[in-house]
């Protein structure tokens, strides 16, 4: 078992075009260095400044993980990971 | 170009009207590939507010997923400018995140006339596209 994060669109120039990949670790930011060994790139998209981008979303399961932990959050084998983009602008 | 039935025009230009003063926002969902909008979907604008929109994270997560399962894709993402010209803002560009999709933007800042326009926006650089409505 491994934990699932989906990849949005406009982030899968860094996983190869997939649409879903895996990793593990026993926080959210664990989860994203570990993906991050195989996906170079794709870390600095989430996190700037040892927090999480204000204009991207990442869900743990069904929720915003800012209402969680942030990077802190602990994940476990089975969760899924979903990063969405915001939808935003003035 | 932007092909757009006068229904679902008529929707984004009542949804604005609607909220004004403050943004709305939202997405025409379509079958993935097709460049069709097809599937009104009127977003809440989390920020409430006259100069700035973002869609609730909650409710987006669960619009997105849906279009994942009905294999669709946003065509159109829309949203208001209240007191300005139909022209994508400095955030408007810096946050566009979906390459493919037809940014609409409709101004009411007059009241007797909307302006309606639509744009790609790609790495930052703004391409404005003719809008064909269709009945």
């Amino acid at each position: 078992m491994a934990i699932e994060v989906r990849i949005p669109t406009i982030l899968r120039t860094y996983t190869d075009g997939a649409k879903q990949v895996e990793g593990s670790g026993a926080t959210l930011a664990e989860l994203i260095s570990d993906i991050e060994s195989r996906h170079s790139g794709l870390s600095a998209r989430l996190i700037d400044g040892g927090a999480l981008r204000r204009f991207v979303n990442v869900y743990l399961n069904d929720e915003d993980v800012r209402f969680l932990s942030g990077l802190d959050t602990p994940v476990k084998d089975g969760d899924t990971v979903t990063v969405l983009p915001a939808v935003a602008g003035g | 170009m932007l092909t757009i039935s006068t229904h679902l025009y008529d929707k984004i230009v009542a949804h604005a009207r609607k909220d004004h003063p403050d943004e709305a926002c939202g997405v025409i969902a379509g079958p993935a590939g097709s460049d069709r909008p097809e599937r009104f979907i009127p977003m809440e604008n989390a920020e409430r507010s006259p100069t700035f929109y973002r869609f609730d994270s909650q409710e987006q997560l669960r619009v997105w997923r849906e279009m994942d399962d009905r294999d669709e894709e946003p065509v159109v993402i829309y949203h208001s400018h209240t007191a300005t010209e139909a022209y994508p803002s400095r955030t408007d560009i810096s946050y566009a995140s979906e390459p493919g999709a037809h940014y609409v933007l409709v101004s009411t800042r007059s009241d007797d006339e909307t302006e309606f326009r639509s744009y790609r926006i790609l790495d930052g650089e703004v391409t404005e596209e003719p809008v064909q409505i269709q009945d």
